[in-house]
């Protein structure tokens, strides 16, 4: 990995300058620079955490599939099962993996979120 | 065409209030790709009267697009205030004398749009138990309404709304397990049609303009309407993306599943049973996640170039999430 700076310290910096011309702008582009400054976190968020989310999401699904997998084809897999009905929300631990996986990728995509029940 | 919007309304301005008339000002509130929204205010003899314009930005298929004509929308708004629901009174449908393209304007109402804001701000904490209800009797009114024949509206129940956002997440390549199970879900949840009435079709926290002391002043953003279940507007209120924080208050972030229902009988409302509301609700979860993937698509296609539109993109897990606890809890 490049350090001096990381790629999480360039979007940091790049969030910061947002921030700190924001009050100047108008209306809309101000409005459109709170989403960049938005984006920038997501982005910051998902180098943290987003190969060890993968990591756990791929397991998960290995645990439904009962085999092993790269990511993108497990998912394809899940998916394709879903659409032919073979699996469904009876399906043991289906929900829960689900669940755990849409959770971690909610912790990237917006941390702060207060979802239903 | 590229329509110059400021250059047009000082003559649109004269065409509302005569002669004497000039544009005292003009701000644009929000533009998506194809709708322009304006606020701007005509001054006759020192009184401004405030307005808003909205027009059409990009061209308009009437066959394929899900949005009414903007003619269509003014009939609407017409149809529901002779009934007693609360829109902005019409003041002027364009034409092409005004240069605008097509557009409308309507009278500017008082309030707050913002839904964050009717969710937290103070200035409204004393109104905000009793708009669970008012949206209730609301949809009652504009439910009761009889659609006008030239605003040409489409008819969509359950399956059918199901079925054209099935088809429209294919068409995108996306490989979304929680969708894939939803659809599958819905299908087998899919309530039985019922007599079909008018919808707003976007009834949601964000389309209403409240006021701190009243409450619901005008129900804003027609173009979705359409002829359907009444569940579906009282459920699209209900989705939990626009409670902005406030889980724990199904109705827009600021009431209870009860009190809307119960405004909504009140009111001359046939009775739809919360099961049925819930069903609906994540039904429009659902659709949410595919109209976020679908304005992420505009962006990768260069129809759209706004950094909005990819960021909207990582909100489809906000309504995986939601969709997951639905079906968890049975709906």
């Amino acid at each position: 990995m490049i350090t001096h700076p990381k790629a999480e310290e360039l979007a940091q910096a790049v969030a910061r300058w947002i921030d700190q011309i924001r009050p100047d702008l108008d209306p809309r582009n101000a409005f459109l620079a709170r989403v960049a400054s938005n984006a920038l976190a997501t982005i910051g968020r998902e180098l943290a955490s987003g190969q060890a989310g993968e990591r756990l999401a791929t397991e998960r699904l290995s645990g439904v599939l009962g085999r092993d997998g790269a990511h993108a084809e497990l998912n394809a897999e899940l998916c394709a099962r879903l659409r032919a009905g073979e699996f469904n929300v009876d399906t043991p631990g289906l929900l829960a993996a689900l669940k755990a996986n849409v959770l971690d990728q909610l912790s990237i995509d917006q941390p702060n979120y207060r979802h239903e029940g | 065409m590229t329509v110059d919007v400021l250059s047009a309304l000082p003559r649109l301005a004269q065409r509302l209030g005569g002669a004497e008339a000039s544009l005292a000002s003009a701000e644009r509130l929000s533009g998506g790709a194809s709708m322009e929204t304006w606020a701007f205010g005509v001054e006759v003899l020192g009184v401004v009267r405030d307005y808003i314009l909205r027009r059409r930005s990009a061209p308009f298929d009437p066959e394929n697009s899900r949005s009414t004509s903007l003619a269509a929308e003014a009939a609407l708004i017409r149809a529901v205030r002779a009934q007693g629901a609360p829109a902005p009174p019409l003041a002027h449908l364009c034409d092409a004398h005004d240069g605008l393209g097509e557009a409308h304007v309507t009278e500017r109402i008082a309030g707050e749009t913002l839904g964050r804001r009717i969710v937290t701000d103070p200035r409204f904490e004393a109104v905000r138990p009793r708009l669970a209800r008012q949206c209730g009797e609301i949809l009652a009114v504009i439910h009761a309404t009889p659609p006008p024949s030239e605003a040409q509206l489409k008819t969509a129940d359950f399956r059918v709304e199901l079925g054209r956002y099935e088809d429209a997440y294919r068409s995108l390549g996306a490989e979304r397990p929680v969708l894939e199970l939803a659809f599958r879900y819905l299908k087998t949840a899919a309530p039985e049609p019922v007599d079909p009435v008018l919808l707003h079709g976007d009834f949601r926290n964000g389309n209403l303009m409240i006021a701190p002391s009243t409450g619901v002043a005008a129900v804003l953003d027609w173009e979705l309407s359409h002829i359907g279940d009444p569940a579906e507007d009282l459920s699209w209120i209900c989705v939990n993306s626009w409670r902005f924080g406030r889980p724990d208050m199904p109705v827009g972030g600021f009431g209870a599943y009860a009190d809307l229902l119960a405004g909504y009988e009140a009111a001359g409302g046939r009775p739809v049973t919360l099961k049925r509301l819930r069903t609906w609700q994540a039904l429009g979860s659902l659709k949410w996640g595919v109209m976020c993937l679908m304005m992420y698509q505009s962006w990768v296609g260069g129809t759209d170039a706004s950094v909005e539109r990819p960021m909207i993109g990582r909100r489809v897990s906000e309504t995986e999430i939601d969709l997951i606890n639905l079906m968890e809890a049975g709906l």
